[in-house]
């Protein structure tokens, strides 16, 4: 395999712990707001790994990512709802309880996942690429019909986020803390994931599938397991992207979000480690600082309307920029750790 | 005894017959060796051996064995293992991690998620005696696509090995070989005479004349005489229907 | 009885719709290789073209006229400058590349045409209805959808599969390098191609603007059900593509229209209108799913091609 990766990871792991000091950062420069904005871009960080793992190392297209996020979200919502009702949910009550939500909301979309990728895995390429779309609609739909947890217009928490022992998640900060805590263990996972014999079958599947099949390793299952992880960790995702916002609605599911999710992947680097992270934090920032980058140069047009400059800004990336901002960063750093280092 | 028995076997595209009533046994331990002119239908019969194929009637006995319903992904633990016409290896992985896979493969399912995988040094040293029994040890650690094409053909046939076959379908193994290298896995199929039973399909004369122990000639999907090197170069239908215009090559 | 066949007709009418839209998309992918998400933004152009046309003149036909070559230069200019540069790359490339062209044209019609939708009246002599069948009352410009799609596939079926160019296209499907060998200038036949599908998703477009709301958006959610139109029917097929189009059309319209009342006659009243919203927005999907257990490869494939 193509590493730099230990130099790489080393180089993660020495990143993210100062991160955990970003919030005192923030309020350094008395911008507070940032701690927020931070933790929206370690979730969805969360989000496009997962999906790194279908796209960049199994080299399937899953074009329906956010449904996955989606439900997971929809799960920490309905339950926190219930809770706030004090109803119950096919005999079951609501929770607060953020170890029992969250976990629960990773197993919901896993089990989604299964039942989705059991499904898709039968096709390939350009199949894969709709089926998986189609699905995603299909659950968006599911959710937008849903009435009793509003409909069109999503689910407020309205007691606030989960509630876990020693944490007061209520905090913008702790809230951070705990998303790059989650997308620090993802990657770890992930990590240990791709070295191990399974990883190593994944790896094969995008390069040469029929030679997999004719040393004797089925590909379906393989695949399966990797689209249920990967729906499970998006499921994570969307379980902190309710909290953080304390509120869920159906645009989670909306088929533009898994495209944005597709984006961050290629963006970053397909199939890298931190590309998907890099990724999420460019295209999240462009979102959040292009329109008033534009206001401030005096473009107004393009301030409201700075999707048309991404869109385009999107074409010449795929079209012309080949591995993305990892590429980008790490390709002047080969040598450092020996270019197929051991 | 027979090894391999294949009884009548017919496979169509359309209007071609690629196989033909095909009948063919290979016996434990030989090297047989498969000659034909271009479309004869050589490459057919490894994929509906390997089942990447399936055919439209007939039977394919192993260890006398019915074959036809077992699948793809099963064979190769069953002792019948291809190797490719273009090369396929895994050319992001390293010549040592394309053979590790391999013998990981053959350990049974890969559901392991935690260890990791490079520090499996069983695997691994194991993996090493394959590459230096195709003369590969000294690129092990290189990345398959940045291999010679000879070395990749090398690779092919290491991974082949590693599967442990009891049937190795070689599908032109010296396909787009210089002669040194087409050399070396001669003296390779030497080595491995005797230990593992061959069916090899191959373009040059000289090595198939001097190494099979049996010939099979394959013209329009049909098996028109099966031999010794030195009787198949003396049937004369053999001569008339695919050697008609070359001299047959006198062994060295 | 009568609520059936007027259902059957709604069901029946949709489908054309789709079927405008698929049979672009389908034989695009086919014949090119490429997956076109913009296909949708397509239709959104026809049916902008002829509300602004009919804002100008005062006249539908006038609109309708307007829909074609607005449509028809949009996709030319579209082939030209992006889809020409995806041939060869592979289908992740095309996604997102086609996906940055959707925001782009979404955000171009919003800035021309604001974001509140647009709204297109009928003129008077189409906005009647007559009687089919004693007793069933149908609008007449349902009925002219219905057979003016019927009649545009009829064409495609003539064009396909009795012109030099149809052969060609068919050839092009199973058999592209060979097609190329020959001579054929496939720079041509892909533009023409093109503009063809952009015609006729323009087209879709400009009919289904007097019956839905114009608006930024609204090509993608067809764009989605054409997907799974073509799942169904057999990708680059184009009878795959009617088939599949006819099924959904029927499925997602009978669905709305009896599901949740069926369901009442077996399950307690409230429950039975929640699942019964439910599954009729999930209808179409679950077919979908249905077939990707039985023929993955669709309904009616076309056939020799190597997937």
């Amino acid at each position: 395999m193509m590493v730099s990766e230990n130099f790489e990871a080393r180089l993660m792991l020495g990143v993210g712990i100062l991160l955990i000091g970003f919030p005192w950062f923030a309020d350094w420069l008395d911008e507070p707001y940032l701690v927020s904005t931070a933790s929206r871009i370690w979730i969805y960080a969360l989000a496009a790994m997962s999906l790194n793992l279908l796209v960049g190392f199994a080299g399937l297209v899953s074009f329906g990512h956010s449904a996955y996020v989606g439900v997971g979200a929809y799960v920490v919502g309905i339950l926190a709802w219930h809770q706030y009702e004090e109803t119950n949910f096919l005999g079951l009550p609501g929770t607060l309880e953020g170890f029992i939500s969250i976990p629960f909301a990773m197993i919901v979309s896993g089990i989604v996942a299964l039942g989705i990728g059991a499904l898709c895995l039968r096709t390939r390429g350009i199949y894969f690429i709709m089926i998986t779309l189609a699905f995603a609609q299909m659950l968006f739909y599911f959710f937008v019909s849903l009435e009793q947890y509003g409909g069109d217009d999503g689910l407020m928490m309205m007691d606030g986020r989960n509630k876990i022992p020693g944490l007061d998640l209520g905090e913008d900060r702790q809230m951070y803390w705990l998303s790059l805590v989650a997308l620090g263990l993802a990657t770890w996972f992930l990590r240990r994931l791709s070295m191990s014999r399974f990883g190593m079958v994944l790896h094969a599947l995008r390069q040469n599938e029929t030679r997999l099949k004719a040393i004797g390793v089925p590909p379906y299952p393989y695949m399966l397991v990797a689209f249920v992880i990967a729906g499970a960790l998006a499921g994570l995702s969307g379980a902190l992207l309710t909290n953080h916002m304390e509120f869920v609605s159906p645009d989670f599911l909306h088929w533009t979000r898994s495209g944005d999710l597709l984006i961050m992947v290629i963006l970053g680097g397909i199939g890298t480690w931190t590309g998907p992270i890099l990724g999420a934090i460019v295209f999240l920032l462009l979102e959040e600082f292009l329109p008033l980058l534009f206001q401030e140069i005096g473009l107004y047009l393009f301030s409201e309307h700075w999707r048309l400059v991404f869109g385009p800004l999107l074409i010449g990336i795929v079209l012309f920029a080949k591995g993305g901002l990892h590429a980008l960063v790490f390709k002047q750093m080969k040598g450092v750790d020996g270019a197929f280092a051991n | 005894m027979a090894l391999l028995q294949i009884e009548h076997l017919h496979k169509r595209f359309g209007a071609l017959a690629a196989t033909d009533n095909l009948s063919l046994q290979i016996n434990q331990g030989e090297l047989h060796a498969l000659i034909g002119p271009n479309g004869a239908g050589k490459t057919t019969l490894i994929s509906l051996l390997s089942g990447s194929l399936q055919p439209d009637s007939g039977l394919i006995k192993f260890h006398g064995r019915n074959f036809l319903q077992v699948p793809e992904t099963i064979r190769p633990r069953l002792g019948l293992v291809r190797s490719f016409q273009i090369t396929s290896v895994f050319p992001e992985f390293s010549a040592l991690e394309n053979v590790t896979l391999v013998l990981q493969s053959q350990q049974g399912h890969s559901f392991r998620f935690w260890k990791v995988a490079r520090n499996d040094f069983e695997l691994r040293s194991k993996a090493k005696e394959y590459l230096k029994q195709v003369g590969l040890d000294r690129e092990s650690e290189i990345p398959a696509y940045a291999l010679a094409h000879g070395q990749q053909r090398q690779l092919e046939l290491a991974m082949a090995l590693a599967l442990e076959p009891k049937l190795l379908l070689l599908d032109e193994p010296m396909a787009g070989m210089g002669p040194e290298e087409s050399l070396k896995v001669v003296e390779l199929l030497q080595q491995l005479k005797g230990k593992i039973t061959m069916l090899l399909i191959e373009h040059d004369m000289d090595a198939v004349f001097s190494v099979a122990d049996r010939v099979s000639v394959l013209v329009y999907g049909h098996v028109i005489a099966t031999g010794t090197p030195s009787e198949i170069r003396e049937n004369k239908e053999v001569c008339s229907a695919y050697l008609g215009e070359h001299e047959i090559p006198v062994a060295n | 009885m009568i609520l059936l066949i007027e259902q059957l007709l709604n069901g029946l009418q949709f489908g054309v719709f789709l079927f405008l839209v698929s049979a672009g998309l389908t034989l695009i992918f086919g014949i090119m290789g490429v997956i076109n998400l913009a296909h949708g933004s397509l239709y959104m152009v026809g049916a902008y073209a002829t509300a602004i046309g009919m804002q100008w003149t005062g006249s539908f036909w006038w609109g309708l006229l307007m829909a074609l070559p607005a449509a028809a230069f949009t996709g030319w200019l579209v082939e030209l400058v992006i889809i020409r540069q995806l041939y060869r790359r592979d289908h992740l490339d095309q996604v997102l590349a086609t996906f940055g062209l959707i925001l782009f044209l979404n955000e171009l019609t919003t800035i021309c045409f604001g974001r509140a939708p647009l709204f297109l009246s009928l003129p008077e002599t189409l906005s009647i209805s007559v009687e089919i069948l004693p007793g069933l009352l149908y609008p007449l410009y349902r009925l002219l959808i219905i057979g003016t799609g019927l009649l545009l596939a009829f064409f495609l079926y003539l064009l396909i599969s009795h012109t030099r160019a149809g052969m060609l296209l068919r050839a092009g499907t199973t058999h592209r390098e060979m097609v190329e060998a020959l001579g054929v200038n496939l720079t041509l036949l892909n533009t023409g191609l093109f503009v063809l599908g952009a015609l006729l998703a323009g087209f879709a477009g400009a009919l289904a603007g007097p019956l839905i709301s114009v608006e930024v958006g609204m090509g993608e959610n067809v764009l989605i059900l054409c997907f799974v139109c073509i799942v169904i029917g057999g990708l680059g097929s184009i009878r795959g593509a009617l088939f599949g189009a006819l099924l959904i059309g029927m499925v997602d319209t009978l669905g709305r229209a009896f599901l949740a009342s069926g369901l009442r006659l077996i399950l307690p009243l409230d429950f039975a209108d929640s699942i019964g919203a439910a599954l009729s927005s999930m209808s179409v999907y679950l077919l979908m799913a249905l077939v990707l257990i039985f023929r993955p490869q669709g309904i009616l494939p076309v056939l020799g091609r190597v997937r």
